[in-house]
């Protein structure tokens, strides 16, 4: 068997077999599932059955608040007082008091006492009924007809296109596309730190257990680093594969299994939180509001269809091998310099430096996918794996921009798998003290 | 002829000179001892010969060729500097080092178990490294050096982390395998081992080598006509008889027998020595004084830079 392909074999199985590869495998997809069922699940939570005494002493509402599914109004014949003071007698889960002054001024509040916080979706479920009846209420108290507000109210919207040279019209920057994207970028910027420090350790150990120049009397130092490097990549590569795989799956099962009935109740609710509105409510442009709220909801769904994921799991993959070989070759540079963790500090620094600005850009991707800090990032290797991941999911990335940044990252990687092996190969064989910049320099001048 | 030659070999680390034209004969299946003080170049040489490093300048042949990097697999080198991976399984790193000295997983496997079975120590095949003490695991360490029958084993200060039994177990399964065809280059500063196991040396000191060749040449020219005896009787008498074939160099007394060391300038044999003495004293031993390596060695230091002491060179060493 070749040489390297030996070494390879061996740093692959050696991380492999390992338990908390294992457990990384299993825990990150569980970790994703968990998250997104949890999401799922909050937001479906607050279901408990609110009663709502509502002591109005305005007489503005008439005793005329829409319930809904599980909040339900009653309109006991008591005063504020009397109602806090008999609250644990009676079986209220709150109390809504509505100011005598509500319709003349602007600024007296109405209160709601609670026996258990009744959640931010009951607030904003009163807050909409009260703001809505008392907007019909004044309207009816100047005799204007809700026909003429409907009328003279008109909503537009604004629907952004980029206009491209030739072809067909595309939706430009979404929001939620912003987001795929920076989650991308985040996880491989993540998988490029995590992976680089594990070649760096692993370098070191090999120095420090002395086993390395039993190692180069039999193989070349350069067929060593580059073993080990591609191990950890192939070890990274199935990691990542595992775990798409299983999230795939575990999101499947998840979803139909255990949140469909919950999520079939989601979208019932809806609908008759929109009947109680047409039916409670005269005033069209509440009704508008929750479509377009709808309308948004849809389209946002409609985005990530647009999302093209084998694409974007492609380049990841891409990307997260060029952007690994360029920046794990710097990384077994510093790890052959030294003889211990401590030492690091200084060298790994100019390494993490472009990672985190890279990082950072990321940010700003988000904001403005198509500006020059994004276009830049994206291009240079130090930035360009972790900037470009973040623009693609955006789809305001053209393919020639991709095989442009593609092709500077591996000359990028070429050139610093050049530098770190002349380093490296003379590192590995230095005992003793910590090389200074200069002497690391000079290394690389050295001849073979 | 010779198995190993390094020819006028040079080789700079920066302002560091590590080796200055070098040039040193290794003959067939000797046991050749690299000799030198720490930072002398000996452990660059070594890797030269190793092919982990290239020479500025000359060049190295093997068995007449030029080194190429296949004959790698014809070398077994044990460093000073040695580890085993500690994670690692003893069997699985034994046949992952045969297997990259070139060894088939079969005959790397097969190979090992014989070794294995020779040291008594194929309980430990599942055992973790760090699991073995330091003394099991240099064990290990030389049989992953020669499980490839190498034709030029290199050994650099190879007993240090053994105890005296198993160094002398490995001081054994060296000579055996010298006797198999092997050539051995051993280097070391302790001089000791050199003369139980060195058929020839090179010493090398400051970059350079300042002397090599047999031992029993070298020795040779390092031999002073000086000889101990011991005997009792009359000082005087002794002086006498004595006389002008020699001179007496030291002298001691312990009230009954006397000890003395006499130089004989070469006009007289022990044999004449003796029969003038005969007759003054009665004889109880007479030994030719050799000099050690170790007598050798610090001399001819001490002659090449007779008043400076030598600097340590991380570089080298």
């Amino acid at each position: 068997m070749n040489k390297t392909l030996l070494i390879i074999r061996r740093e692959y199985l050696e991380r492999v077999r390992k338990k908390s590869f294992l457990i990384m495998s299993i825990l990150g997809p569980v970790l994703i599932t968990l998250a997104f069922s949890l999401m799922i699940w909050i937001s479906n939570s607050d279901k408990t059955e609110q009663k709502i005494a509502v002591i109005d002493a305005s007489f503005a509402f008439q005793k005329n608040l829409p319930d809904n599914e599980f909040i339900r109004f009653y309109y006991p014949n008591q005063k504020l007082d009397e109602a806090r003071r008999d609250f644990y007698k009676t079986d209220f889960t709150c109390i809504l008091y509505i100011p005598y002054n509500i319709v003349q001024s602007q600024k007296s509040p109405i209160q709601l006492f609670f026996k258990k916080s009744p959640g931010l979706s009951v607030n904003q479920y009163l807050k909409n009924c009260l703001e809505r009846k008392l907007y019909e209420y004044k309207l009816a108290a100047n005799h204007i007809d809700p026909e003429v507000i409907r009328n003279a109210r008109q909503t537009i919207q604004i629907e952004s296109f980029r206009q491209p040279e030739i072809g067909v019209e595309k939706k430009s920057q979404n929001n939620l596309l912003s987001v795929v994207g920076f989650v991308c970028g985040v996880l491989i910027f993540m998988f490029l730190t995590i992976y680089g420090t594990q070649v760096m350790r692993s370098v070191m150990e090999e120095k420090s257990n002395r086993v390395v120049e039993v190692i180069v009397s039999s193989v070349r130092p350069f067929q060593l680093m580059m073993g080990k490097i591609l191990g950890v990549a192939l070890v990274g590569i199935s990691q990542f594969a595992i775990w798409i795989a299983l999230t795939l799956v575990l999101t499947n099962f998840v979803s139909t299994s255990f949140f469909g009935k919950i999520a079939s109740d989601a979208l019932k609710r809806e609908d008759q939180i929109e009947m109680v509105n047409k039916k409670g409510s005269n005033a069209d442009f509440k009704k508008m509001e929750t479509q377009d709220t709808k309308m948004e909801a849809m389209k946002m769904i409609g985005e990530l269809k647009d999302l093209n994921i084998p694409e974007v799991i492609l380049c990841f993959f891409l990307y997260f091998l060029a952007g690994y070989l360029f920046y794990s070759a710097l990384f077994a540079a510093v790890g052959s310099a030294v003889d211990s963790e401590a030492d690091t500090q200084q060298f790994i620094l100019p390494i993490t430096i472009p990672l985190i600005i890279g990082y950072v850009m990321t940010v700003n991707v988000w904001q403005n996918p198509e500006g020059p800090m994004a276009i830049w990032g994206s291009m240079i290797p130090f930035t360009s794996p972790i900037v470009m991941m973040a623009r693609i999911p955006t789809q305001t990335v053209h393919w020639y921009e991709i095989w442009i940044s593609l092709g500077l990252l591996t000359l990028g990687f070429i050139f610093t798998t050049w530098l770190a092996a002349r380093i490296y190969r003379t590192g590995i064989l230095m005992y003793g003290k910590k090389p200074s910049w200069k002497e690391i320099i000079k290394w690389v001048r050295y001849k073979a | 002829m010779a198995f190993l030659t390094a020819e006028n070999v040079s080789k700079q680390f920066g302002n560091h000179l590590a080796l200055n034209r070098v040039s040193l004969e290794v003959p067939q299946q000797s046991i050749f001892g690299l000799l030198g003080p720490n930072g002398a170049g000996k452990t660059t040489l070594i890797r030269i010969i190793n092919q982990i490093t290239g020479p500025d300048e000359g060049e190295v042949k093997l068995n007449g060729r030029r080194l190429a990097p296949n004959d790698i697999s014809q070398i077994g080198y044990l460093p000073e500097e040695r580890g085993l991976y500690k994670k690692m399984k003893v069997g699985e790193q034994a046949l992952y080092l045969a297997q990259l000295k070139g060894l088939s997983r079969q005959s790397a496997r097969a190979a090992l178990k014989i070794w294995f079975e020779k040291f008594e120590i194929t309980s430990w095949w599942d055992k973790k490294v760090e699991e073995l003490s330091k003394g099991m695991q240099q064990k290990i360490q030389f049989i992953v050096t020669v499980i490839h029958k190498p034709a030029l084993i290199i050994l650099d200060e190879p007993f240090s982390g053994f105890d005296p039994i198993n160094a002398e177990l490995i001081k054994q399964e060296i000579l055996e395998l010298q006797k198999e065809g092997a050539t051995v280059i051993f280097s070391t500063h302790n001089m000791g081992s050199v003369e139980e196991l060195c058929d020839h040396i090179a010493l090398i000191h400051k970059a350079e080598n300042i002397l090599s060749g047999s031992v029993r040449e070298i020795r040779k020219g390092y031999e002073s006509s000086t000889y101990d005896i011991c005997f009792k009787g009359n000082l005087m008498g002794f002086t006498n008889a004595l006389w002008s074939g020699g001179e007496l160099i030291d002298k001691q007394f312990d009230g009954e027998k006397h000890r003395v060391r006499v130089k004989l300038n070469g006009q007289m044999t022990t044999n004449q020595l003796l029969t003038s003495i005969m007759p003054q004293a009665e004889i109880l031993s007479l030994q030719e004084v050799i000099p050690s390596m170790n007598e050798i060695f610090i001399s001819k230091v001490k002659e090449e830079n007779p008043n400076t002491t030598h600097t340590k060179n991380i570089i080298t060493e």
